[in-house]
């Protein structure tokens, strides 16, 4: 959510019960401006909470000028100082996918390969990297799993200029309350996979400036997202239950809208049972 | 080389440079004429469309008033949005010769609940306010909520207040003694609001005598069709062995798991709905299965094995569940309730009452926040069984003793199982005895704020039923859930799978395949029956011939 309109927000997504100390909200207003100040953002969002077992997990993400391009992403233990991740590479996922189990809260602390067969460890090992991976690297990794997986913007917020970046759409006045109401309104802000596969006639309906995004409509398993009005449809709050603690919430006909993550970082991989 | 001279009057762009002349002026020279073609110009724009009806001219008119009136930053960037803004806002809904109906929202019907909840019943007298003031079971959400705000869990204060407010209007319906709000469980369409209630001692339900009148009915038929059995029991196919296991009876209200009668309501301002007591059938199912809950209390539980009833069991199931495992109290705040000849009545299943302890110390927060033995349970953990007393299914009542004389011919084979009384940890134990999930301890305990320790409060998170809080501040303490309501599991969960399949009859010689015998044997078998024929026949022959020759004497 926009560090801008963190109090409203956090007021809207309480519905699930966890949200921030007031410690933590007076100190997150101040610095995240300075983080937008130190590291020159344009936007700064401020992504969540994971909790660890020890501790907890802080993140901020920062935007440029492209909205759409990879995000700085910085983490906090206390929500003063502020860290900056290292970016995401396919082998930090590929290795910290298999990883189960709680953080720690210690970003130092390191997972050991415990349940490989021994040719992943020897192969590894021949690569010249340790068998053991560290937990920034596994809350790198989860971060952007989870905003990939379930990061969502209403349809319409965003406009691809021709040229390819992708911007806010000054436009956008809110989805109207039906609309709200529907997953097709809502988009992966991530590169689209399913986008091409659509049919021609399909294809033909949609807006190339606002559309070019996956909807949530065919996301699988069917039904891992509850969408409930709040406060008699003042506030339409999507849950996601693949990555639970995922809350998305937005206001119908203005432009307030974002989502946030308080949770413990695992995803939900008994979902087909539990549906 | 020859620059941009002076015009000529025709060439294009003649006018542009020169004082007094218009960009047109190169074509139209003659004002009459300029006039005409400003005419046709404003005509052309006022021809209507024949698709929208819209006409240029008004449509550019409402555009440019609509961008003097707002004055938007870089409006030629957005310029074609404001165009097809306007061009929607034809769309709405004009004066209609009809009058128009007033939408009905979902929101006004919602915040007209809310209302309602915090206008005042009429009758009010004296009396009532004096009540109220007085010891009321009324808890103080607004508090507890301040205590688990500053570790950053809890609702909003408005939902907070609401709840308030509908827990006030449970009270002054129910006659309860103590109430308190359990907690707040997400669901897929709608979420519930969870309260704890106890009631006056002897304000008991009637939901129970008509349980037990179906009991006595179900047992009076099963006799009757027992003996007509009997009559036919020649002709009838082998009938089952199987028992099924027996039943184990729930646990009274007001003891065990069934200690709290739970109200749920989806939002406050909606009524509030009783959950039925527990049965350990429904807990031992629960512990087994996983679902989301739906928001509506009638919904099925669709699942293997099946659920013993609907979401409102399954969601008192999981009450129960998340009770026992996670209600805790700062140590010395409660304490056994000391009654002479306490050691002579040793009930199977401990203690289970206890009292406040009016000499409470509490401990300082940073000694609450390390250790976690400064903090125990004061709810009956649920053995294996499903109840917090265990019950021994084998004792048998007079009824079933007369029976087992009947159908003793039909088992002889009932193995005499003695069934391992199961005991859990008693009342009052510990957070430090409770196991945790592989390397991770049950409990993460935190002071809400390190900044400022005079008043920080001590914060306990359940790490085996996430969503669970605690909190301990001086003497001030409280529970409370905020989740899906499922227990932590770090494997994924599977399915039970199906029984095997019982053996259907017993097998013995008279069913059993034999092998058939082979050609050889067959042959060896025939020749010695002929052996033995032809040993037999020469017998009889001669038997034969003797009494021939005693005819011929």
């Amino acid at each position: 959510m926009e560090a801008s309109s963190l109090p409203a927000a956090l007021e809207l997504v309480s519905g699930g019960g966890l949200g921030l100390s007031p410690e933590k909200r007076a100190v997150l207003w101040s610095s995240l401006l300075l983080l937008q100040r130190d590291y020159r953002f344009e936007r700064v969002w401020f992504w969540g909470c994971i909790q660890g077992v020890r501790g907890a997990y802080y993140i901020a993400e920062g935007l440029g000028p492209d909205r759409a391009a990879p995000r700085s992403r910085l983490y906090s233990l206390n929500c003063v100082e502020w860290s900056l991740l290292p970016p995401v590479t396919k082998e930090m996922l590929m290795r910290a996918g298999p990883l189960k189990g709680r953080f720690q809260g210690d970003p130092s602390f390191e997972y050991e390969y415990t349940e490989r067969n021994a040719e992943d460890a020897e192969r590894l090992v021949e690569d010249g990297k340790e068998p053991t991976i560290k937990e920034e690297a596994r809350v790198v990794a989860t971060i952007e799993q989870i905003d990939r997986a379930v990061g969502i913007i209403p349809r319409g917020a965003f406009v691809k200029t021709p040229l390819g970046s992708v911007s806010e759409n000054r436009n956008f006045e809110g989805l109207s309350l039906t609309e709200a109401k529907k997953l097709s309104s809502y988009f992966h802000f991530t590169e689209p996979v399913n986008l091409k596969n659509k049919t021609l006639l399909e294809k033909a309906d949609l807006d190339p400036s606002t559309d070019f995004l996956d909807s949530l409509e065919h996301d699988i398993p069917q039904g891992s997202w509850t969408v409930q009005l709040e406060k008699g449809g003042a506030v339409v709050v999507l849950r996601s239950l693949l990555w639970l603690g995922l809350t998305f919430y937005h206001v119908p006909m203005t432009k307030q809208y974002g989502y946030v993550y308080f949770g413990t970082g695992e995803k939900n991989l008994d979902l087909p049972f539990m549906l | 080389e020859r620059g941009h001279g002076p015009y000529q009057p025709h060439e294009p762009g003649y006018g542009l440079y020169q004082p007094g002349y218009g960009p047109y002026d190169d074509q139209i020279p003659d004002p009459k004429s300029q006039t005409l073609a400003i005419q046709n110009a404003k005509a052309y724009l006022l021809k209507s469309s024949t698709t929208s009806g819209l006409n240029l001219y008004d449509h550019l008119a409402n555009m440019l008033t609509k961008i003097l009136d707002e004055q938007p930053t870089n409006a030629v960037d957005i310029i074609e949005n404001i165009s097809k803004d306007v061009k929607w806002a034809q769309f709405q809904k004009k004066m209609d010769t009809l009058r128009d109906e007033h939408e009905i929202l979902p929101t006004f019907e919602a915040a007209e609940k809310h209302k309602a909840l915090f206008l005042k019943p009429n009758a009010e007298g004296d009396e009532e306010l004096e009540e109220e003031i007085g010891e009321t079971p009324l808890p103080n959400v607004m508090e507890t909520a301040f205590y688990f705000e500053q570790a950053g869990i809890g609702l909003s204060k408005d939902e907070s207040y609401h709840i308030l407010l509908a827990l006030k209007k449970l009270i002054s319906v129910q006659p309860v003694q103590t109430c308190r709000f359990w907690g707040k469980i997400l669901g897929l369409e709608m979420n519930y609001i969870v309260a704890e209630v106890q009631y006056h001692e002897g304000e008991e339900e009637e939901e129970t005598e008509e349980e037990e009148v179906t009991e006595e009915r179900g047992k009076e038929v099963h006799e009757f069709e027992d003996e007509e059995e009997e009559k036919e029991k020649e002709y009838e196919p082998p009938v089952s062995t199987y028992k099924p296991p027996p039943v184990i009876p729930k646990e009274e209200n007001g003891t065990g798991a069934n200690k709290y009668v739970y109200f749920v309501c989806n939002e406050p301002g909606k009524p509030w709905v009783k959950l039925p007591p527990v049965t350990p059938a429904q807990i031992v199912c629960a512990r087994k299965i996983k679902k989301f809950f739906t928001g509506r209390l009638d919904a099925p539980v669709v699942s293997f094995p099946p659920f013993p009833g609907n979401e409102a069991n399954y969601l008192r199931a999981q009450i129960a569940r998340i009770s026992a495992g996670t209600q805790i109290s700062p140590i010395g705040f409660y304490q056994f309730a000391e009654e002479e000849g306490d050691e002579e009545e040793e009930t199977e299943g401990g203690r289970d009452t206890y009292e406040e302890n009016p000499d409470f110390q509490p401990l300082p927060v940073a000694e609450m926040v390390d250790s976690l033995s400064a903090w125990v349970h004061n709810v009956q953990v649920i053995l294996k069984q499903g109840r917090c007393i265990w019950f021994n299914p084998l004792q048998k009542s007079e009824e079933e003793e007369e029976n087992e004389e009947e159908e003793k011919e039909e088992e002889p084979g009932e193995l005499q199982q003695e069934l391992q009384q199961e005991i859990g940890p008693p009342l009052l134990t510990p957070l430090s005895e409770d196991e945790g999930i592989q390397n991770i301890p049950a409990w993460t305990a935190q002071p809400s704020t390190n900044l400022i320790p005079q008043h920080a409060v001590a914060v306990l998170q359940s790490n085996r039923w996430p969503g669970a809080y605690a909190f301990a501040s001086g003497k001030k303490f409280d529970n409370i859930y905020f989740g899906w309501g499922h227990k932590y599991s770090p494997e994924n969960h599977a399915p039970t799978l199906p029984p095997p399949a019982q053996a259907e009859y017993p097998s013995g010689p008279e069913i059993t395949e034999t092998r058939d015998p082979t050609v050889e044997e067959e042959l060896a078998f025939k020749a010695a029956r002929e052996e033995a024929l032809a040993a037999a026949e020469e017998e009889e022959e001669e038997e034969g011939t003797e009494d021939e020759d005693e005819d011929d004497d």
